[in-house]
């Protein structure tokens, strides 16, 4: 396997200026959305068949009127442990040499599986394909010595692209010297390979805490729960199977007393 | 701009006035840049916007008040003598003595020496230096003297307290000293500071006074000419630069040469008299204005016929031909036929409603677009009979920048070339082609006219290359840079130049005919390489590095490469850096001098703005701003309203001017036009109670005509909306995403109301002022399936009225009321 590469998003030097959601939306060929209102700057509100990159815009009154606006560039965290890859039935989402997730659009059969395995709400459905759409880490070209679209349009390095260790080790380094220039929140998202998901190959640098971000806190993959889920559910089988057994006794009882 | 943009990632800090993230976020990677250096970043803006995101500390403002914020910044470094002492005294005119008539606001309430109030102009005959027996300006320069330009300037901001610039621009008081101490503070040799400026100053009816206030403070610091220093002027788009550098204005030639005024300069010779200083670099004018002559008519031009001057078009008034001067006339027919080629005045100018219907009134119209336009649809705007519209209406498919050659010249003053990367479709051209077709087939339909007027369109040659229809750019370039028109050779007799080669400097230009150049400060750009052939530095593409910081090997910056001007002021008195951290250029006195004998010479980071032989201690070698008469950058400097800028509220007011008896601009321009279409709210309107001020958005560009078309960036706003802070909203029962009424005495709008956090009313001394925003990107027209890609046209509110330099509207602060619902 080729060294994993992965994408350093700092949401510290993100202006919000959409450049990344621009660049996907045309290197890819994503096609028209209307748009909702969502009250903010921000469109769509959500992930979608045709928006693989989001930028957040996120508004925070501080007291004494004051305020801050988070701004963070929002996209599929590859992960090294990727619900969508394990529950896909077909084999459609594979893992890549470079270590990223993709979904073979030719092999998927649009089961749906990967979408609501997903933990971040990425993976989204296309009704005209019929098939499961998300960031491939512009696929085309990473294999042709092109970093991804979003990172090349950033104008300000808040998205970089490279070999995750490598933007591991910078992100540290950053993260350490904007807490020394008093950001006391700022903190990295997914970077460290031992914790959730087996970390993550498009990490964050983020202002405040993950859940500001709609971020969860400590996102897991549906499919830990199948052991335990699985022993609940023989449980609950075993309970209703004693049940029925007992109800059914006390109707046999029921009605050896109408006979009495 | 003085300053490059890679420059200011070497600020202590940055004070942007514009909303620099969202309008040049290119650019703004070197303020991200910066602040990870540790700079200090400060954003003043009525609202809070992506570029506040970024800011160590957010200034509210009050849209319209930026003289008084200004003003209250350089009281406030005088007061604490936070000022640049040496910088000031040696290089600018603080220490100059004014003639004893001239009185400030400070002493005549809010007016200067001179104001005449029936014709609303200005006596500036007081307004100058007291000068000695030699002529020259008399000085004090321990800037004592009560008549010293620095005293004077005391006096007049020494009413720009910090309580006034809360009470006027409705920041806190708290707020404005810690921006003042960031600011003021980090000055001096050890340190420098930039600002950032565009259409946040310049849209007013004070926005020249509002740009030279900026500078007289950049100028008290000592940050102009220095690294991490200078004004950063920030251009509204990619070839904004060149358009004003090649003069698509009503009021100067190409290289800012003034465009003659018919009774004022009936001839050449009266011209140049009266136009060529007698210090400074200008003293040149005469070589640049013979050979932009030489350039436009060719063999044609000769001594004889003064180079042709009598066949340029002269103005009747100073006070004609700007963009508002243009649709006052249409409506009241005084012109009858318009080019609009690329532009789309149905939505982006001033009190469009008034454009639209003037333009309804001409014979013909022809609009050359990428897109076909509002403009190019005027006929059928909404609430408009297309059959009582007779004006005849032509258009033209025009090339983008990659269906072409050419060059676009950025904020920094940098021109990059662009090289056809796909032929245009069909019928499509460029710009160019166009320009040149119809102005060959004018000359065929004059061809053998006797009348003198003609002359100058039947001498000029509009063929660049071999094929008349398909002009080569790369010879448009050469003409713009100037080339020899004839051998020319030095006093040894040695050729310098061949006919016809392109000239390497500027400094090269003659006036006698033997040079010509379309625009004298981009000679250079091309010059002929050794094999004889054209090299376009343009094109040339050398990033910055360590070496070469400012990256002088990629593109090339007028004048002459330089990429920080007035750079001469980066070292001191005696030639030396003012420290070694912002060392730029320096005086070596052992370097090779420009004679075999001699030695000296200027050297550094950055090509000279400078003669590179003049020593520090010659003549005129520690005045640094060499494109003045006087040589030094002025704090007293007579504009149409006054020498020093003065704070008037804008035209349109919720309150009445604090400083002075002086409402507004007394010598402001405000149109008469007929039929009630430019009525003013009046001062406190209780009809039109809030302020409102009018902007861009990063996924728009100006009126929309490159982004509203474009599903990938038109679908990134839902639609078109106000934004409205929480208070007013509660105020009248406004939620997130209602329909609103916006209205002046212009016209009204229907909006969503964006309702946010990121607007706050003002306090002004106990009185709450509420501001609303709008963007201006959208019009009539757009993508079909993408229903707000289309809204209502923002510039139907704004007014034609205008600064009285240069006329440019006020549409960043006026009235409007707001409402609940389509009213």
């Amino acid at each position: 396997m080729a060294r994993t590469l992965a994408m350093f998003t700092d949401t510290s030097l993100c202006i919000g200026c959409r450049a990344c959601q621009v660049a996907c939306k045309q290197w890819n060929e994503l096609g028209q959305e209307v748009p909702e209102w969502t009250g903010t700057y921000q469109n769509h509100a959500h992930f979608t068949d045709k928006t693989f990159r989001l930028v957040r815009f996120i508004e925070e009154p501080k007291p004494q009127g004051q305020m801050a606006w988070l701004l963070m560039s929002d996209v599929c965290k590859h992960c090294a442990d990727a619900g969508c890859l394990n529950a896909c039935p077909t084999g459609a989402i594979e893992r890549t040499a470079f270590g990223t997730v993709n979904i073979n659009q030719d092999v998927c059969n649009g089961c749906r599986y990967c979408v609501s395995a997903c933990p971040f709400g990425v993976v989204t459905f296309n009704h005209d394909t019929g098939t499961a759409h998300k960031c491939s880490f512009c696929n085309d070209r990473i294999h042709n010595g092109l970093g991804p679209a979003c990172a090349k349009a950033c104008p300000t390095e808040s998205i970089q692209f490279g070999f995750r260790d490598d933007l591991v080790a910078k992100a540290t380094k950053r993260v350490a010297a904007l807490q020394a220039m008093g950001f006391k929140e700022a903190q990295l998202y997914g970077a460290d390979s031992q914790g959730f998901l087996g970390g993550l190959n498009a990490f964050f640098l983020l202002l405040a805490k993950p859940a500001t971000y709609n971020l969860p806190d400590n996102p897991q993959v549906p499919q830990r729960n199948v052991v335990r889920d699985s022993v609940f559910s023989l449980g609950s089988a075993l309970l209703v199977g004693l049940g029925a057994i007992f109800a059914f006794r006390r109707r046999g009882e029921g009605k050896e007393s109408d006979h009495a | 701009m003085t300053t490059n943009l890679i420059d200011l990632q070497y600020a202590d800090v940055i004070m942007a006035t514009s909303n620099m993230a969202e309008n040049h976020p290119v650019g703004f990677q070197w303020v991200m840049k910066a602040k990870e250096r540790g700079a200090k970043f400060i954003h003043v803006d009525p609202r809070f916007t992506r570029t506040s995101a970024a800011a160590d500390l957010h200034v509210p403002i009050r849209s319209g008040t930026n003289i008084a914020f200004f003003g209250g910044l350089i009281n406030y470094a005088i007061q604490r003598n936070l000022y640049f002492r040496e910088y000031v005294v040696a290089y600018t005119n603080a220490s100059f003595l004014i003639d004893p008539e001239f009185k400030t606001a400070t002493d005549l309430g809010g007016l200067f020496t001179g104001f005449d109030p029936g014709k609303k102009t200005y006596d500036r005959s007081s307004w100058k230096y007291q000068l000695d027996g030699e002529g020259n300006p008399r000085r004090d320069p321990t800037l004592k003297d009560p008549s010293t330009v620095f005293q004077l300037m005391r006096r007049h901001y020494s009413r720009y307290t910090v309580e006034m610039v809360e009470k006027i621009c409705g920041i806190p008081k708290a707020i404005f000293e810690e921006c003042a101490k960031l600011f003021c503070g980090n000055s001096g040799p050890e340190k420098t500071g930039t600002i950032t400026y565009a259409l946040n100053l310049t849209q007013h009816t004070t926005g020249v006074e509002n740009i030279r206030a900026l500078c007289m403070l950049q100028l008290l610091l000592g940050n102009v000419g220095r690294p991490g220093g200078g004004v950063t002027a920030l251009r509204g788009h990619a070839n904004v630069q060149g358009a004003t550098d090649l003069e698509l204005l009503y009021h100067e030639l190409p290289g800012y040469l003034p465009m003659p005024l018919r009774d004022a300069h009936p001839d050449l010779k009266t011209w140049l008299d009266r136009e060529t200083p007698k210090g400074g670099f200008w003293v040149n004018r005469p070589k640049f204005m013979v050979s932009l002559l030489k350039a436009w008519y060719g063999a044609a031009a000769t001594k004889d016929n003064d180079w042709g001057y009598d066949w340029l078009p002269k103005r009747a008034s100073a006070d004609a031909y700007s963009h508002q001067h243009i649709f006052v006339d249409m409506y009241n027919g005084i012109i009858k036929g318009f080019l609009a080629l690329g532009q789309n005045p149905a939505v982006g100018g001033p009190n469009a409603k008034l454009a639209r219907a003037a333009m309804q009134k001409l014979d013909w119209l022809v609009v050359k677009d990428i897109f076909v336009t509002e403009t190019a649809e005027v006929w059928k705007a909404p609430g408009v009979d297309p059959k009582s519209v007779k004006t005849e209406v032509f258009f033209l498919p025009a090339a983008p920048a990659a269906e072409k050659d050419g060059s676009l010249t950025n904020t920094m003053r940098l021109i990059q070339w662009h090289e056809k990367a796909v032929t245009p479709p069909g019928e499509v051209t460029s710009d160019a082609e166009f320009v040149t077709s119809l102005a060959s087939r004018l000359q065929k339909l004059y061809a053998g006219s006797k009348k003198p007027r003609d002359r100058g369109l039947l001498s000029a040659s509009f063929t660049y290359g071999d094929n008349p229809k398909e002009p080569d750019m790369l010879l448009v370039l050469k003409e713009i840079n100037g080339y020899a028109t004839q051998e020319i050779t030095d006093k040894d007799g040695k050729v310098v130049y061949k006919p016809g080669q392109a000239l390497n400097t500027f400094a090269h230009m003659t006036d006698d005919g033997k040079t010509a150049g379309g625009c004298w400060i981009y000679t250079g750009v091309t010059v002929e390489g050794p094999d004889g052939k054209l090299v376009n530095k343009a094109a040339s593409r050398k990033p910055a590095d360590d070496k070469d910081y400012l990256g002088h090997g990629w593109g090339f910056a007028w004048p002459a490469n330089r990429r920080i001007l007035y750079n001469r002021a980066s070292a001191d008195l005696s030639g030396k850096p003012w420290s070694e951290k912002k060392k730029l250029i320096w005086w070596d006195p052992a370097a090779p001098g420009n004679e075999p004998d001699k030695k000296g010479k200027w050297v550094g980071l950055d090509v000279p703005d400078f003669n590179p032989f003049l020593a520090p201690d010659a003549k005129n070698g520690d005045k640094p701003f060499i494109m003045r008469t006087d040589l030094v950058g002025a704090f007293f400097g007579p504009l149409n309203d006054g020498p020093f800028p003065e704070h008037y509220e804008p035209m349109e007011s919720p309150v009445r001017n604090l400083l002075s008896r002086q409402q507004s601009n007394p010598v402001a321009k405000v149109w008469k036009v007929p039929d009630q279409r430019n009525e003013l709210a009046e001062v406190g309107s209780t009809k039109y109670p809030y302020v409102i001020t009018t902007y861009r958005l990063t996924e728009h560009h100006l009126s929309g005509v490159m982004s509203r078309y474009l599903p990938m960036l038109a679908e990134l706003h839902h639609s078109h909306f106000a934004e409205i802070s929480h208070e007013l909203a509660k105020e009248l029962g406004i939620d997130n995403g209602d329909r609103v009424t916006v209205s002046t005495p212009r016209g009204k709008i229907f909006v969503k109301a964006m309702v946010t956090h990121r607007l706050k009313p003002f306090d002004l001394g106990g009185r709450k002022v509420h501001q609303i925003g709008i963007p201006w990107h959208w019009g009539y027209k757009g993508i079909e399936g993408l229903p707000g890609s289309r809204g209502d046209i923002t510039n139907d509110l704004s007014a034609t009225v205008g600064d009285p330099n240069v006329y440019i509207q006020e549409t960043k602060a006026f009235l409007c009321n707001v409402q609940k619902g389509e009213v």
